[in-house]
């Protein structure tokens, strides 16, 4: 399986500066998804997970277009080829 | 993203590091304290309610708590006055998992004393201490106080259930005392181990017990230097001094205009002198009179003066908030403080004269000053 995830601006100090990332592994949820790219840049997930293993409140997950809060969250099931949009929410700055 | 500037501080230069709702800011001067320049902003966009000198060990390291309303928060550092900055790939404080809660805020970084070279103290919300012994390179939950039974009756005050305040007494090193907003101050001796309340004389107008163990919304505590026993403490309504290491408190709001108020600084030498910046009230948190007035006593409270000189006294509907307000170690001691509005102000002479360093700034929220040594010391992690 495959996955493409895409960095926003301002965590893309934490991917080598790469706009999108592309990983294979084997995922059946969104998290073992994410679980790749925390592989792969470590630096990433303390910034978009909080302590308890949530999404922070003001951080979106998108999975092909569709954000996973209304589609069972962490443990919505990802296809192969699935794009992972990181973006954060419209608040703050 | 805005363009930063950096400043290049000498050995015994004067550094003020302004902790603002969207950044971090750096001033700098010698110590004269007459010029100014002005480094950053750093972490644009992030709030930096905690920031630290460390000049330990031949250090000369700032820390600093950005927090992201998206991506949290978490400590960062820099051994050349913001020139670069760590960005650690785990953030360093965080809650362990089986507490189940997740880190809010950092509200305040302390270094340890000068023979605990490597500790750092880490007050946050919702209302923990986090400890270092490594010179921040780890950091654990001081279980002693997250255990505590009283802990379920704390309630946040309106910055939230913060951890504010960290006072390492000079002479113990095992005596630390904190304040909570809003559960009062609480105090150790015997290195963290275990915690008891100690509020003794000190008001909680917002409770149907008036003087309660705990409870109190204290806003900012300061402990002297150089007698560690005497302490000032700024309450939501009180203003109180103590004689005895925070035992017990005594009211001493002899001629202000509010005894409401956040900011509270201690003079470096003098016991005697401290200084506050008096608002309103809780309900309209500006200062009084729209007149921008620090009161400065100089007999440990038995009266306060106004200083006012250079201090706007029109129209000035100001706030300084709980860590806005701060003292140098110089002669004469040189006091800064900074409001809501993004105003900061200095004076050089203990607060007989005062100048605008900055204005325009975001919401200031943190304050503090050091001497920068530049000297060597012992290599220093």
């Amino acid at each position: 399986m495959s996955f493409l995830f895409v960095i926003p601006g301002p965590l893309r100090e934490l991917t080598g500066n790469r706009h999108e990332v592309r990983l294979s592994g084997t995922a059946r949820s969104v998290g073992d998804a994410l679980s790749l790219l925390w592989s792969e840049c470590p630096a990433v997930r303390d910034r978009v997970i909080t302590e308890i293993g949530e999404v922070r409140p003001h951080v979106n997950v998108f999975v092909d277009g569709e954000s996973i809060r209304y589609c069972g969250g962490l443990a919505a099931p990802v296809r192969d080829g699935a794009e992972v949009l990181i973006v954060p929410a419209l608040s703050g700055g | 993203m805005p363009e930063n500037r950096n400043v290049t501080p000498r050995n015994g230069d004067v550094i003020v590091l302004v902790g603002t709702m969207k950044g971090t800011f750096i001033l700098r001067a010698n110590k004269k304290r007459e010029k100014w320049d002005a480094g950053g902003p750093y972490f644009p966009g992030s709030a930096v309610y905690a920031t630290a000198y460390d000049g330990r060990e031949g250090r000369h390291r700032i820390w600093a708590a950005p927090h992201s309303m998206h991506w949290g928060g978490l400590l960062r550092s820099s051994d050349d006055f913001g020139k670069t900055w760590t960005n650690p790939v785990e953030a360093n404080i965080k809650f362990p998992q089986g507490t189940g809660e997740t880190l809010k805020q950092i509200w305040q970084v302390v270094p340890g004393r000068e023979d605990e070279p490597d500790t750092l103290y880490c007050g946050v919300e919702p209302a923990a201490l986090f400890v270092s012994r490594d010179a921040g390179e780890t950091w654990s939950l001081t279980e002693g106080l997250w255990n505590h039974p009283q802990r379920e009756r704390w309630m946040p005050g309106g910055g939230g259930l913060c951890l504010h305040t960290i006072l390492l007494d000079p002479e113990d090193t095992d005596r630390v005392r904190i304040a909570i907003s809003t559960g009062g101050m609480y105090v150790t001796q015997d290195g963290g181990a275990t915690w008891r309340p100690s509020n003794k004389g000190v008001r909680a107008d917002f409770l149907p017990d008036k003087y309660p163990e705990f409870g109190q919304c204290v806003h900012k505590v300061a402990q002297s230097k150089s007698k560690p026993e005497r302490m000032f403490l700024q309450n939501h309504w009180g203003l109180y001094r103590s004689d005895d290491r925070g035992e017990t408190w005594k009211d001493v709001a002899n001629g202000v205009p509010s005894d409401f108020g956040f900011g509270m600084a201690i003079h470096p030498e003098d016991p005697d002198t401290a200084w506050i910046v008096p608002l309103e009230s809780d309900g309209f948190r500006c200062t009084p009179e729209a007149k921008l007035r620090v009161y400065r006593t100089r007999d440990a409270g038995k009266h306060w003066e106004a200083l006012t000189r250079g201090l706007p006294q029109k129209g000035a509907y100001e706030t300084v908030l709980r860590d806005a307000l701060a003292a140098d170690t110089l002669d004469p001691a040189g006091v800064y403080f900074g409001t809501r509005s993004g105003k900061v102000f200095a004076s050089s002479n203990e607060g007989k004269k005062w100048s605008m360093l900055a204005d325009g700034l975001p919401p200031v929220v943190s304050i503090k000053a050091a001497t920068v040594s530049l000297r060597r010391g012992r290599k220093a992690a």
